[in-house]
């Protein structure tokens, strides 16, 4: 059906509804690489003006891919809770913004929410949201998670610790995890991206990851962001995997260009859960997304890239993941072109993530060709603090040695902690304290040669 | 006032920054600096301007005919912004390949500028000196070499099927890291033509000297050649095992039949 909308004498129409979101959509490259964008600033915002009067239930009746043809929008439909949607099932996307940012929207009613609304939903009101908005709505949603501690509690926020190294080499991926250690980051993951896809050389990286949070008894977990399918092969060789990884995408077609399935991913949640090797909670997936993935994987079906991305956390909430985290700035300037397009896109993923109930963390990032930088990740890291994002990365000095781009660093999340007052996840915190690496305050104390941690790892690295 | 780590000795184990030390919550100012510096030559990599006439000047050098070729990029902004453009040949430069085209060969190359047109100034001349040695001990008869600028991987599979090859093999400025601004990346696909996807292709990375040494690489490349013609197939079907005829650490002067 089409979608009209008059400013004054001129008509804007917008052929149906998956045209009308792309072009309400905020500027970005993706959106023109795939041709779907608004064409001048005014189409722009009348598409918004448009969507705003659409009542919000019209996307439970028009899905945007097709229902026969993606089992990403099957999923999504078929788990919605009509009684959960009640509360805000005669609204329109206009209204639904003014909810969410009234006092009635409290965390309470946006927890009971979330399973009644779907991403589309959520994606169409963040296009008429003003970063603020995002802000201001998403620090409202709180969605905690457990496994060896107690991830996005108020007023915390979690680091992966990112000890990558170009080679898989032992002592250097030990060395930069004891420097996110010693610098108090780690609670939300250790979790390396590995150079190789080789089994025997995943298998070791896993036992070396294990055997220090083993021997220290630190509350965390490890990950190694490898292939679902590797995954299992190494938990059926008995392999110590806290955490499985897996790329995830919006429609079917890109989740199978990732080589996966919905049917795949059960399979990994049941085989990591049937490990127990939690402690407080069994949130056993580790998710990341980004927009641009489907029309990468020429799977796109003419939908704009936000929208695709929030139907990943659509995917990602069916396996109640302790992790999920959007990888925003990576895929490249074809996506997201400059600072400006990464910031926005930041603050509508992780708002999206929240609003649909998914502990969603930002990969604060950028590639060298992309027109960003550091400057640009201030901006962003700070905002997202303050929109309480459930994790960031840890990566020494912002410099990923093996993946060739620039996220946020262990001194990132000292900043921002010191000027926002932002708590680890309370285990991490005490065995921080404990190990004096941190005081009772939670910051750094001076650095101790005889730290056991550093001798450990001095040791096996000789 | 600034916090040393006394863990530095650790460094050694890892290019990644550790042991930077700290003011209060703070990078010193060495190291943002330093880090500044890094991206600045990162992005200047990207942005420095191909000299092709002077990579041709040089690949003549070492003996190879050469031809220029651009992509449907017309300019670098618009090759950041549609990559579609950049895996693509311009409808002139189509034209001039076509034209070019001689007898059907084992081998196309092209030295594609990619996201690092420093890469491709530093290392096509060694790299090239490099697998020449190699192709000429394989007797595999090649096309003239193909300078592309604005290009992206896949404009090699139109190279290749435009001039005749059974193979094509992409020299390509890699996107820049901050520990590696100029990286040079080699890409072999069996059978070239318009469509193939990344699946179907070689991939050789990081080639310079603080990574994949040249002559480490052109044998790498030399040995997935030949395997591509014996087994008549690229991509994640083609495992690289180059690594179990390594003697000492260092590669076989003469790679021999299969």
């Amino acid at each position: 059906m089409a979608h009209v909308h008059r400013i004054g004498a001129k008509s804007f129409v917008f052929s149906d509804l998956k045209d009308l979101m792309a072009k309400a959509t905020p500027p970005r490259s993706g959106d023109m690489l795939a041709g779907i964008a608004a064409a001048t600033a005014e189409e722009n915002v009348a598409a918004r003006m448009c969507l705003a009067d659409l009542p919000l239930k019209t996307f439970l009746a028009e899905p945007l891919v097709p229902y026969e043809g993606d089992e990403v929008t099957r999923l999504i439909l078929d788990s919605h809770d009509s009684p959960a949607f009640a509360p805000v099932s005669a609204m329109t996307v206009g209204d639904f913004r003014d909810f969410l940012l009234s006092p009635a929207a409290t965390p309470e009613v946006l927890a009971a929410l979330a399973p009644g609304l779907i991403p589309e939903m959520a994606a169409a009101v963040s296009k008429i949201m003003r970063n603020q908005d995002l802000i201001l709505a998403a620090r409202k949603c709180r969605v905690v998670t457990r496994f060896r501690n107690t991830i996005g509690l108020p007023g915390t926020m979690a680091v992966r610790l990112q000890p990558n190294h170009p080679t898989d080499d032992a002592a250097g991926v030990s060395a930069a995890i004891l420097d996110g250690l010693l610098y108090g980051c780690g609670d939300a993951v250790i979790g390396i991206n590995p150079a190789s896809d080789s089994v025997p050389v995943i298998d070791r990286l896993l036992k070396l990851m294990d055997e220090i949070i083993s021997r220290f008894e630190i509350p965390t977990q490890s990950c190694v962001l490898t292939h679902i399918t590797t995954s299992i092969a190494l938990m059926e060789r008995g392999a110590p995997v806290d955490l499985v990884f897996q790329s995830i995408a919006g429609t079917e077609g890109a989740n199978r260009s990732f080589g996966i399935d919905l049917k795949l991913l059960a399979e990994g949640t049941d085989a990591a859960r049937s490990l127990k090797r939690g402690t407080v909670g069994q949130n056993a997936m580790y998710f990341e997304t980004g927009q641009g993935s489907a029309l990468s994987a020429g799977a796109h079906h003419g939908v704009d890239q936000q929208t695709l991305e929030a139907r990943a956390y659509g995917v990602a909430r069916a396996f109640d993941p302790l992790l999920v985290n959007t990888v925003v700035g990576f895929i490249g300037p074809e996506y997201l072109y400059d600072g400006k397009q990464i910031i926005r896109a930041g603050l509508e993923d992780h708002f999206c993530g929240k609003l649909l109930g998914v502990p969603l963390g930002v990969d604060v990032c950028y590639t060298n060709h992309a027109e960003a930088d550091q400057d640009d990740m201030d901006t962003l890291l700070t905002l997202l603090g303050a929109a309480g994002v459930t994790y960031i990365m840890g990566i020494p000095g912002a410099d990923d040695v093996m993946l060739n781009y620039q996220s946020t660093s262990f001194h990132d999340a000292l900043y921002i902690r010191e000027v926002l007052g932002l708590k680890r996840a309370p285990e991490f915190e005490a065995w921080l304290e404990k190990m004096e690496i941190t005081g009772a305050d939670g910051r750094l104390l001076p650095a101790d040669a005889g730290n056991p941690l550093l001798g450990y790892v001095a040791e096996r690295a000789a | 006032m600034i916090a040393r780590d006394p863990w530095s000795k650790l460094a050694r184990h890892t290019p990644a920054r550790i042991a930077l030390g700290r003011t209060g919550a703070s990078l010193p100012t060495e190291e943002v600096l330093r880090f500044a510096l890094a991206h600045a030559q990162a992005r200047d990599a990207v942005h420095t301007p191909f000299d092709a006439a002077r990579v041709e000047e040089e690949v003549r050098g070492l003996g190879f005919s050469t031809l220029r070729a651009e992509s449907a990029a017309q300019a670098r902004d618009v090759y950041l912004r549609r990559p579609d453009l950049g895996r693509r040949l311009s409808d002139e430069s189509r034209a001039r390949l076509a034209e070019a085209a001689g007898e059907p060969v084992d081998l196309a190359l092209v030295v594609a500028d990619g996201l690092s047109s420093a890469a491709v100034h530093a290392h096509t001349l060694p790299f090239l000196a490099a697998l020449k040695a190699r192709i000429t001990d394989a007797g595999w008869t090649t096309a003239p070499v193909v300078i592309a600028s604005q290009a992206r991987v896949a404009l090699g599979d139109e190279v290749g099927h435009l001039l005749k090859a059974r193979a094509v093999v992409l020299l390509v400025g890699e996107r820049p890291g901050l520990s590696s601004p100029d990286s040079l990346g080699l890409y072999l696909t069996y059978n070239p033509k318009p469509g193939r996807s990344d699946a179907e292709r070689n991939c050789i990375s990081n080639v310079r000297p603080e990574g994949l040494a040249y002559d480490l690489a052109a044998f790498k490349l030399a040995w997935h050649i030949r395997e591509a013609f014996a087994r008549q197939i690229t991509g994640v079907e083609l495992k690289d095992e180059s690594d179990l005829l390594l003697e000492t650490g260092l590669p076989p002067l003469h790679l021999g039949a299969r």
